[in-house]
């Protein structure tokens, strides 16, 4: 019983991660309607310039969760703006290649200038150890990373359902015509919640970088557990990607446990199970948008 | 204008094969037994992905150090002048590795291939070794097939093995107490080859394997297979992970409180590079492996400052080994006066050779595996660290004849 529960609380902890690291995706959708194949490559230059900024001027892991967002968010701008935005009104296929590609060169050009054996991180002091509570013991680290990402989904689901700006965003994507005749700009949202998301994107990929390789292919496979997660909760809807991610996290620690092999396979088993019940996904748009 | 240009390019060009067939003809030249003329060494290798800073570019750069190494030597009495030294990238795939490896034989006229990480990749190799009957000197890949249920008269494994990282981790973290194992790894022939070596070895000093994990790959996430590991509280976990993968292992290994209670982390293979990405810290303790340590005596330091001049940084055992191997090949074609690969085979069989890397080396005969000294290491602790690359202590020398498996065992018929 204790191991079960052992492995929950991993679970839950993984998927608080992933949550996190799905929601700017989902974001990014639901907003722009573009399948941000690139979303990996984010994260993983998220992690990079943590380790390059704490190597280079010492900004430690909690400088970084506030620089690196900031720095990735105007990445996003610029890309949005150079590259993202010719092609929002054509076939998404196009987005599709572009992201892609996109991905391909920030890898390389990682590998280019780093190397591909990865960069050393070293995390706060007060953040190693373990917290053990009725017999679970949970690496402090991983804690942090629980707290902190639940806080921030909190915080973004405030934001676009609660507050003026993120209803303007929602209606000028949902209903643009209906948006513009009542005289919202709606051009104008779409560059910077491109940044937003591409800024969580960086802010995943900075927790990451205590607890995970930092390499330039880091991303690879991590986006592909990201895409799961989406699809699970519902292209674009936040809630869905919040709660895909949990159950990610709980499939993934539990297929570990005791299906070893199948591990990864899991998560898609459960992509497809949720695909044929439900095709648009748990959170699918009617409902995320209700 | 153009005209002239181009009357200037073929000028040039003419020279240079003047130059050349002068050089061909001069001092020694009796290149009649060379074919083209000339010796071409091709060192086959991951160029861009994850095992590019264990070998990649800066292999063949450890190759020519070796051809300008027996061009010193030998000067006027070599007894081929033109030496070539090409690269290719094989992506890790053997697919990619076997058509390299037809192309390089056939048409770049590639007397050996070198190097060649990637088990999976270098069994293509070495079946393009055969049917071409022409040279490959792995030093990267770590199968026992290569030498063993695999091997043929053209392929010779240079460096290392899965039996020699068993043997050493293995045994003697058995010995020195580590008496109860349990092993994750990854879910691909190289794990499962390591698996299998690791439990053998650990069984024979005395220990058990209280269970084995695999484990997808690549994997990011290894924080509940460690829990799982660590359920039956062995003396050790013993990952066979790689690069990447490993470092993920390491980092949630530290994180997870396991060493804490007593459990300690053992790797199967590390290189110096893997150390270096992770920084020493987070390794300091760690037990593995090594086939060479760049600082482990004055001529390993000599060669690895002239490398450190080439490269710009500290040599891996990946990247002496390719300089051994191209030394001990140029040395057999030099008492062999010719390329043809039966003769080459010929002199390299039985020779027992001590050079930078190896120490107390055997070419054997019998299935073409070469034996030679090999360390146990342990990571030092940030505080011992003297000097960049300054990361290993090397706690005892297994000798040859203990490094790798005897002769008699193996199941090759050349």
């Amino acid at each position: 019983m204790n191991a079960v529960l052992q492995y929950a609380v991993q679970g839950l902890a993984a998927g608080s991660f992933y949550a996190l690291a799905a929601l700017g995706l989902a974001i990014i959708f639901g907003v722009l309607g573009v399948v941000n194949f690139a979303h990996g490559a984010f994260y993983m230059l998220g992690a990079v310039a943590a380790a390059v900024l704490l190597d280079t001027l010492g900004l430690t892991l909690w400088w970084a969760l506030l620089a690196v967002p900031l720095l990735m968010f105007g990445f996003g701008v610029v890309v949005e703006r150079l590259l993202v935005q010719w092609l929002l009104r054509l076939d998404p296929l196009y987005n599709f290649l572009l992201t892609f590609g996109l991905t391909l060169v920030l890898v390389e050009a990682v590998k280019q200038r780093y190397g591909v054996s990865g960069l050393p991180y070293k995390p706060p002091d007060v953040l190693s150890g373990r917290v053990e509570l009725a017999g679970v013991v949970l690496p402090r680290y991983q804690l942090f990373v629980f707290l902190f990402s639940v806080a921030i989904c909190v915080l973004v689901w405030l934001l676009m359902t609660r507050t003026r700006v993120g209803m303007i965003v929602r209606a000028a994507t949902e209903k643009p015509e209906l948006a513009r005749a009542l005289g919202i700009n709606v051009g104008r949202w779409v560059t910077p919640v491109f940044g937003f998301g591409v800024a969580l994107a960086g802010l995943a990929g900075v927790l990451a970088a205590p607890f995970r390789a930092i390499t330039a292919d880091m991303g690879n496979n991590f986006a592909i557990i990201l895409f799961a997660v989406v699809v699970i909760g519902g292209l674009g809807s936040i809630v869905g990607a919040v709660v895909a991610g949990f159950m990610v996290g709980l499939v993934e620690a539990f297929g570990q446990a005791y299906a070893p092999t199948f591990a990864q396979i899991l998560i898609f088993v459960l992509m497809a199970v949720i695909i044929l019940v439900r095709p648009a996904g748990l959170f699918g748009r009617k409902e995320a948008t209700a | 204008m153009r005209s002239k240009r181009i009357g200037a390019g073929a000028a040039a060009v003419t020279g240079v094969l003047l130059l050349g067939a002068c050089g061909a003809g001069g001092p020694g030249g009796s290149d009649g037994d060379f074919t083209d003329g000339k010796l071409v060494l091709a060192v086959l290798n991951d160029q861009s992905g994850i095992y590019k800073d264990a070998s990649g570019p800066n292999s063949v750069k450890a190759v020519r150090m070796a051809v300008a190494d027996y061009q010193k030597k030998y000067g006027d009495r070599a007894v081929v002048d033109e030496i070539e030294v090409t690269s290719t990238d094989h992506q890790n795939k053997p697919d990619i590795a076997n058509t390299k490896a037809k192309e390089l034989y056939e048409r770049g006229g590639a007397d050996v291939i070198l190097d060649v990480p990637t088990s999976s990749a270098a069994l293509a190799v070495a079946n393009q070794a055969k049917s071409h009957k022409k040279l490959f000197l792995d030093v990267s890949a770590a199968t026992t097939e290569l030498t063993g249920g695999q091997c043929n008269k053209y392929t010779f494994q240079w460096a290392y093995n899965t039996y020699m990282l068993a043997n050493g981790t293995g045994t003697t973290v058995t010995e020195n107490g580590g008496k109860n194992w349990h092993i994750i790894y990854p879910d691909y022939q190289f794990g499962q080859d390591m698996t299998k070596s690791f439990t053998e070895a650990i069984k024979r000093a005395g220990g058990t394997v209280q269970g084995t994990i695999p484990t997808p790959f690549p994997n990011d996430n290894f924080a509940t297979f460690l829990t799982k590991a660590g359920s039956t509280n062995p003396d050790v976990i013993g990952t066979m992970q790689a690069g990447g993968d490993l470092i993920n292992v390491v980092k949630q290994f530290n994180e997870s409180g396991l060493r804490e209670r007593g459990i300690d982390l053992a790797v199967g293979l590390m290189l110096i590079t893997d150390i270096h990405s992770l920084g020493v810290d987070q390794f300091a303790g760690t037990m593995f492996t090594d086939a060479w340590y760049w600082n482990m005596d004055a001529e390993s330091r000599a060669w690895a400052d002239r490398f450190r001049d080439e490269t710009g940084t500290r040599p891996t055992f990946e990247h002496a080994g390719n300089y051994s191997a191209a030394l001990q090949y140029l040395e057999a074609v030099q008492e062999a006066g010719t390329d043809d690969a039966d003769a080459v085979v010929g002199k390299l069989e039985g020779r027992r050779v001590n050079d930078v890397f190896l120490r107390n080396g055997e070419i054997r005969a019998k299935d073409h595996l070469v034996t030679h000294d090999a360390y146990l290491a342990r990571v030092k602790k940030p505080s011992e660290v003297k000097e960049d690359w300054d990361y290993e202590e090397i706690v005892t020398t297994i000798p040859a004849a203990k490094a790798f498996p005897p002769a008699e065992a193996s199941n090759c018929s050349l």
